[in-house]
């Protein structure tokens, strides 16, 4: 009985480990910001008409931070809900439109709406890389002290919305948004 | 029949060269021959995140051009392999090292292969001198049987009782 036992724990032990692996998204990279001040850019809008946009500004309230772009087929994925979010008014979107032409970008917002309040245009990709990101769409959700407290890699989904970003945000508003 | 064979293995022969023109990359000029050493290390050691088991050398992705961008800049600016690695782990973690850092996250990674070889080095040591303990006692296991050995077994046997 004993001589089965030890193979048999054996592979239960690398069955279980196997059906972990499965489940693990390996897209997830652990970002290095959560918790750290998120970095400093000074980008103009994309419709060039306010001052640059810097993180500075919007010390003192919760903001999300959007990565998209008109290139990026999944932005389109989770517009619906961004749009929600802006009707609703439930918290300060600003856009990272990054690695995109103006024109395309202006094009793309006119077909499928602007959640926005604010929107950055990073041309060359370089805030991108502050920022850690490699693929679009990203969301960021930064505190009042300009703290990163998440990063959400791909499009966000209602079930991401309601568990895990919108409880975030009521913590760290403290009920009041 | 021999000209298609010839035409097939020209065909097959020609495969690499294809695959180099399709992988060529843009041309970056460095201030010295020791810089673009340290590109060339560099983006062979840095992982491209999009395409994750590519280095920043294999990958023709957007970012991995970025980030090639990147370390040319930091190179050509007189930074070390130091100090571009740290700038890339600050932005996207120890993942995009193929050579991460030993550090708590990362003990698992670097030491199990060394843990789980002392334990099977100390189980096989432990099963074997079982085995050797059991055939000391009772001999070399043959298919006859031997009535001696019956014996001393039977007596073994009475004074653990």
């Amino acid at each position: 009985m004993n001589r089965f036992l030890a193979p048999l724990g054996i592979f239960a032990t690398m069955v279980v480990l196997l059906a972990v692996g499965l489940t693990l998204n390996p897209r997830e990279i652990p970002s290095p910001f959560i918790g750290k001040p998120a970095p400093e850019f000074s980008l103009a809008e994309l419709d060039e008409k306010a001052a640059p946009i810097t993180p500075e500004a919007f010390r003192g309230e919760v903001w999300i931070m959007n990565v998209w772009a008109s290139w990026c087929v999944a932005c389109q994925q989770e517009h619906p809900l961004l749009m929600e979010m802006a009707d609703r008014n439930l918290i300060k979107l600003v856009g990272l439109n990054y690695k995109d032409k103006r024109n395309d970008a202006k094009k793309w917002l006119q077909r499928h709406g602007d959640p926005y309040g604010h929107i950055a245009f990073d041309e060359s990709g370089d805030v991108g890389i502050d920022y850690g990101v490699y693929g679009v769409p990203e969301t960021f959700v930064i505190d009042q002290d300009g703290i990163v407290q998440l990063k959400h890699i791909g499009p966000l989904t209602p079930d991401d919305l309601r568990d895990t970003i919108l409880p975030l945000i009521l913590t760290l508003t403290g009920g009041q948004s | 029949m021999c000209k298609s064979i010839i035409t097939a293995f020209l065909l097959t022969i020609s495969i690499p060269f294809f695959t180099l023109a399709h992988g060529q990359q843009e041309i970056f000029e460095f201030g010295t021959p020791e810089q673009e050493a340290i590109y060339q290390t560099m983006i062979k050691e840095l992982r491209c995140l999009v395409c994750q088991n590519q280095n920043l050398a294999d990958s023709n992705a957007g970012l991995a051009q970025d980030l090639r961008r990147k370390t040319h800049e930091m190179v050509v600016e007189g930074k070390s392999q130091g100090e571009i690695a740290k700038y890339m782990v600050d932005r996207y973690g120890e993942f995009v090292l193929y050579r991460p850092t030993v550090s708590k996250s990362t003990f698992i990674l670097w030491f199990s292969p060394f843990i789980l070889l002392a334990l099977l080095i100390f189980l096989s040591y432990h099963f074997i001198r079982k085995a050797r303990r059991r055939d000391e006692l009772f001999g070399t296991p043959s298919d006859e049987y031997d009535e001696d050995q019956l014996v001393r077994v039977k007596s073994l046997m009475q004074d653990k009782e």
